[in-house]
């Protein structure tokens, strides 16, 4: 199952110049543009792991790319997504979030239904992935 | 053929649709330089380069051959010419206050309206922005600062301190090898140029032929000499409003002299720093005269406020004292 997250995700992956195009859009804006992984890609996992510093005063795409095909060449299995920040006063959050790279298999969620008092149900989703083996085996083939 | 010849020649004038044609015919075609040259918008820059800074002729001279270079390189990749892309890794040497820096942001303009860096920004840094204090801490320094230059040119001012031979422990080495990695693999990505003074860097460059190798353009920055330093501080004062009086502009010109003899002559930047000194003290020559001042009063520097420098001083002492002895 095609995991959808961030910007453009509905959209077919995107090639390395559309990316470096998005980036350049990020830092005409401003915004400090940072790389970050997981193997863990839950929809309520914030906190995926930085690709080195978050980074500043850049003025051409061209370093994140050189950042991005080093992370891409450690993490070939794993979801890599790109990330925005605006320090803007008003906003100092996240503007831009879109993946980059994503693994050759990805087996998808499955609906878990926990029976509760009477006849409640609560619904959660778990990952096939991250059920069948601890981090850093989980995409491996 | 240009535009007006075009029209003479009742030919239609060039629309987009015929550009590209021309392109898209480029193999067998003909590129007229001339108006690559005026397209590019690269004479602007080469005039404002001759016209703004004084004297540097070899300097000028080469940035003119790098721009022709460039501009031929352009000429042969449109019409199918395979061809290498040019190195453009540049070493500039020089005493200090010759312009160096200056030329490199006039360089990356240049570079940017050839195409061959993206922005045409200028990241000038030194040592201490490059190499870091304890283990690991070098290499996300440099790929730092290299991922700010990218797109434009990394000038890394008194590059020769990157190298510390009597330290085997010294960092320096390791950002050299990442700027020497990112020269080689990232040549359309970033242009770096290596500014010092010429002896040290020679001797930087001899014991790092690798980073020698890979650099092309090796320019040499002269010293001004005293009549040049004079059409200098002539163009500063221009530019904030201040002009010396002739017996002023005579007394600076000694000044020069005198000054060049001393220590940590600085050529261009010892005369800015003079002028600022000659700009205190007509200020407050002014302000102790009390009286109303008009236009010429406030922008006009005088004799007096040269030649109260501490530089006429000594002289006057030492001739004075030479006085003495030659009485007895």
């Amino acid at each position: 199952m095609r995991i959808t997250q961030g910007a453009f995700s509905f959209l077919p992956d995107l090639t390395d110049a559309q990316i470096a195009a998005q980036v350049e859009y990020c830092l005409v804006q401003g915004w400090a543009v940072s790389i970050e992984y997981t193997d863990d890609p839950h929809p309520r996992n914030t906190y995926w792991s930085m690709w080195g510093h978050p980074m500043f005063d850049l003025v051409d795409p061209a370093g994140v790319m050189s950042e991005l095909a080093e992370c891409r060449a450690t993490w070939p299995d794993r979801y890599i997504r790109i990330n925005a920040f605006d320090s803007m006063h008003g906003w100092e959050t996240m503007r831009m979030s879109f993946l980059v790279n994503r693994p050759a298999h990805e087996p998808g969620f499955r609906l878990v239904r926990q029976e509760g008092e009477g006849r409640v149900v609560r619904y959660t989703l778990e990952s096939y992935a991250v059920v069948r083996a601890p981090e850093g085996e989980r995409y491996t083939a | 053929m240009n535009a007006a010849d075009r029209q003479a020649a009742g030919l239609p004038s060039a629309s987009p649709d015929t550009a590209l044609r021309a392109e898209t015919d480029a193999p067998s075609g003909t590129v007229d330089l001339a108006a690559e040259y005026r397209e590019a918008g690269v004479g602007e820059v080469l005039d404002e380069l001759d016209r703004e800074l004084v004297g540097l002729v070899p300097v000028k001279r080469r940035v003119r051959e790098i721009a022709a270079l460039l501009l031929v390189d352009r000429a042969r990749r449109k019409i199918g010419l395979a061809t290498e892309a040019p190195s453009l890794h540049m070493s500039f040497t020089g005493n200090p206050g010759t312009g160096k820096t200056t030329v490199a942001l006039r360089i990356a303009q240049i570079l940017q309206r050839l195409g061959y860096v993206r922005r045409g920004h200028v990241v000038a840094v030194t040592r201490d922005d490059l190499v870091g204090q304890y283990i690991g801490h070098t290499a996300p320094k440099t790929k730092e600062v290299l991922k700010r230059a990218m797109g434009g040119v990394l000038f890394i001012d008194e590059a020769y301190y990157l190298y510390r031979p009597e330290n085997e422990k010294d960092y320096g080495q390791e950002a050299i090898e990442i700027l020497l990695q990112v020269m080689e693999n990232q040549r359309d990505d970033l242009v770096v140029v290596l500014a010092g003074y010429g002896d040290r860097m020679e001797r930087f460059f001899e014991s790092n032929p690798g980073l020698k190798s890979r650099i092309a353009h090796h320019i040499d920055f002269p010293d001004y000499s005293d009549g040049e330093l004079g059409d200098i501080a002539g163009k500063m004062l221009a530019q904030w409003n201040y002009r010396f009086d002739d017996a002023a502009r005579r007394a600076f010109d000694e000044y020069i002299v005198l000054r060049r003899r001393q220590p940590h002559f600085a050529n261009a930047r010892s005369v800015r720093n003079a002028l600022d000194r000659m700009r205190l003290r007509q200020a407050l020559r002014l302000f102790e005269a009390g009286a109303t001042v008009d236009a010429a009063a406030l922008t006009t520097l005088t004799d007096a406020d040269v030649r109260s420098s501490r530089h006429f001083r000594p002289a006057e002492r030492i001739a004075e004292c030479t006085a003495e002895r030659t009485q007895f």
